[in-house]
């Protein structure tokens, strides 16, 4: 994403005047051309082309679910797509076996627990920080977001050591607040960064307009640009739950020594360390922890296009 | 009272210097036209009365309070912007009610406002809707009720007609004349366009390279511009200016020879003036408008007067031609009479009516007469 000035002039306002003579002509231009492609490569084959490549990504996924849904003895014996011939064999059993008897239940629960906060807390302080980088003034403004932003460079395996050895010492290692604070760390740079691109894309009259009706800088920011911004925010959301809910390396190191705080990647992980051939376990296991980021990805769809052209197209 | 006055006014940013020394007094209930090309300074001024932009040195006083340092709440102005401003995510009715809630009103009051701005600009059936469900003109005028049912002293409007097509400027134009004459507030209006300056304006401050070029009903400005500038901005068509123009005095009269072109009699209010130019670079101007196909005027008036080319274009208007001719090594543009029988190639001879003739010093700029 290019830098974005963040006090642009004007909104996309209804142009006025243009000859219509040369719209016409720009749209005839591009869609000759699109139609020349087309014609060469015939609108329904490239249709053909992309589902089967689809379809075809999908099979070992596919595979593996079905898996997840045989007896044991089975997988051990036979192909998956032999399940498809009778006598039908599924089974739900692993699944019971993996959420009561290797505590993924519990560690379903305890990824929410990490990553409701771990997503909220760097929205809520990110929201604020974009804002004042936005549209405040004060000195040294510019510099602190260029380093805020050249945070993003550095690899968090490199701040492990020290932060964990911080922690250990205020006595927070092996808590949930550990890892909320550091996820939330770890998790500004970015967040301030696309928030600050959505909040400055704002027309600054919209500001002016406000600052002369009266509005204070927090009455503008919850009045005015909360609401203006919930696909930048819904976007956010998505893009740090997705990554707390996948992470591994964070809860291993600083709750790798609480087992009944362990998040679903942990304990999936250490499945795989006991289990590593067992597929019924594993397959099952992978899939329980793939439901609720399918959930939201699709509920939360379309916000997560948007988010991702926010700041680069207006309005 | 609401007289708004700059005094001394400079305005820098970093080392550019946009606004150069501005003195200006608007009179309560005035509706002042600030008008000029691009970067002239206007929008700077007008913001500066708003608060948006303090300026570098000099007063601003609104209602006789110095206004320098104030914030823009606690200002009363009000104003309307160029790209409407209107909060998306909020109906027409907590648009303009925003304001008001800010300032603690109570909500009948906030509701008797709205609804009496609303009849006023036509709004009462959009109150409900959203700013994105409007016509470009709904939303113009939603811009203006938002800075109405304010109840400001003054209201400073910056180029709100730019975004509408011709046709809706025009209809705008007069809705925005009426709603002076019913109000009765003070108004800075800010434009590039020069024909909203002369049709709206109480007075006019023409304004170039961040200094007032001369301030004046629109008559005056038209009649007697102060300067070059001034004379070639307002008036549609432009002015005709002649450079190198001599001013020869004989026993009877005096005349300024347009070499090549045509000569012209000085009217004797203006002879005294004429002669103190001589050995100037001068330049004469006429408006096209006071020229005349001398075929059409009858013998009685001075045919001394006059300047000769050739047709370039006719462009025929129905209600008048304008008429481009080469005369000398000029382009000249001249409005007729459509009786005039001009085609493109023929000769001309235009009488000038020589009771409108402006003469300038080529070097200054200002005006002789």
């Amino acid at each position: 994403m290019s830098t974005i000035d963040p006090k642009p002039s004007s909104i996309a306002a209804t142009k006025t005047a243009r000859p219509s003579r040369e719209v016409v002509q720009v749209k005839e231009r591009s869609s000759t051309v699109r139609s020349g492609i087309l014609r060469g490569l015939s609108n329904s084959t490239v249709t053909i082309i992309t589902i089967l490549i689809g379809l075809l990504w999908s099979v070992p996924t596919f595979g593996l679910f079905i898996s997840s849904l045989r007896p044991a003895s089975l997988i051990q014996s036979s192909g998956w797509w032999t399940a498809f011939t009778p006598p039908w064999q599924f089974t739900i059993d692993n699944y019971q076996q993996v959420i009561q008897a290797q505590g993924l239940g519990q560690a379903f629960l305890n990824s929410l627990i990490i990553a409701i906060p771990g997503t909220l807390l760097p929205t809520l302080v990110a929201a604020f920080a974009a804002y004042a980088f936005a549209w405040m003034k004060f000195p040294g403004r510019d510099w602190l977001f260029f380093g805020i932003v050249a945070l993003l460079i550095i690899p968090i395996q490199i701040t492990l050591a020290p932060v964990l050895s911080i922690f250990t010492t205020i006595g927070i290692t092996g808590s949930y607040l550990a890892v909320w604070l550091a996820h939330t760390a770890y998790g500004l740079p970015f967040a301030i960064y696309l928030l600050r691109n959505f909040f400055g894309s704002l027309p600054s009259d919209l500001f002016e307009s406000a600052h002369i009706d009266g509005a204070s800088h927090s009455r503008f920011f919850f009045n005015i640009v909360l609401p203006l911004s919930v696909p930048s925010l819904a976007s956010l959301f998505i893009f740090q739950f997705m990554w707390v809910w996948n992470d591994l390396l964070v809860s291993l190191i600083f709750l790798g020594g609480s087992p009944q705080r362990a998040p679903l990647t942990l304990t999936i992980a250490n499945l795989v360390n006991s289990f590593g051939s067992n597929y019924e376990v594993l397959t099952s296991a992978a899939f329980i922890s793939m439901v609720l980021p399918l959930v939201i990805f699709f509920s939360l769809q379309r916000y997560f296009v948007r988010g991702i052209l926010a700041g680069s197209v207006k309005g | 009272m609401a007289r708004v006055q700059f005094e001394h006014v400079y305005k820098q940013f970093g080392k550019v210097e946009i606004v150069h020394d501005i003195s200006l007094d608007i009179q309560d209930k005035e509706f002042l036209v600030l008008v000029g090309p691009s970067g002239c300074g206007k929008s700077t001024c007008l913001r500066m009365v708003a608060g948006l932009e303090e300026p570098s040195e000099g007063k601003i006083f609104i209602g006789d309070r110095l206004a320098n340092g104030v914030d823009p709440k606690d200002r009363d102005i009000a104003m309307v912007f160029q790209n409407y401003a209107l909060y998306p995510h909020m109906t027409v009715f907590d648009n303009m009610a925003f304001g008001l809630k800010l300032r603690h009103f109570s909500k009948p009051e906030i509701k008797k406002r709205i609804e009496d701005a609303a009849a006023l600009l036509g709004l009462e059936q959009l109150l409900k809707r959203k700013p994105k469900e409007l016509s470009g003109g709904q939303r113009q005028r939603v811009a203006l009720g938002r800075a109405i049912v304010r109840d400001a002293q003054v209201f400073l409007m910056d180029e709100p007609l730019s975004n509408l097509d011709a046709k809706l400027r025009v209809a705008t134009r007069a809705e925005i004349i009426k709603l002076h004459q019913r109000i009765q507030t003070t108004v800075i209006y800010v434009t590039h366009d020069q024909v909203e300056a002369m049709t709206m304006g109480d007075r006019i401050a023409v304004l170039s390279g961040g200094n007032i070029q001369q301030l004046g009903t629109p008559q005056e400005l038209y009649d007697h511009p102060a300067n070059i500038f001034v004379a070639g901005f307002i008036g549609s068509p432009a002015m005709n200016f002649i450079p190198g123009a001599q001013v020869i005095a004989e026993e009877n009269s005096t005349f300024i020879i347009l070499k090549d072109i045509g000569r012209v009699t000085v009217p004797s209010h203006y002879v005294e003036r004429a002669q103190a130019s001589v050995g100037r670079n001068l330049t004469f101007g006429i408006r096209p408008s006071h020229l005349e196909d001398a075929e059409l005027i009858s013998s009685e008036r001075d045919l001394e007067s006059t300047i000769e080319g050739t047709v370039d274009v006719v462009e025929n208007l129905g209600n008048e031609l304008q008429v481009y001719l080469a005369s000398g090594d000029k382009s000249l543009i001249a409005t007729l009479n459509p009786r005039s029988r001009l085609k493109s190639g023929d000769k001309v001879r235009l009488f000038v009516d020589s009771n409108q003739i402006h003469l300038f010093d080529s070097d200054t700029g200002q005006t002789i007469f």
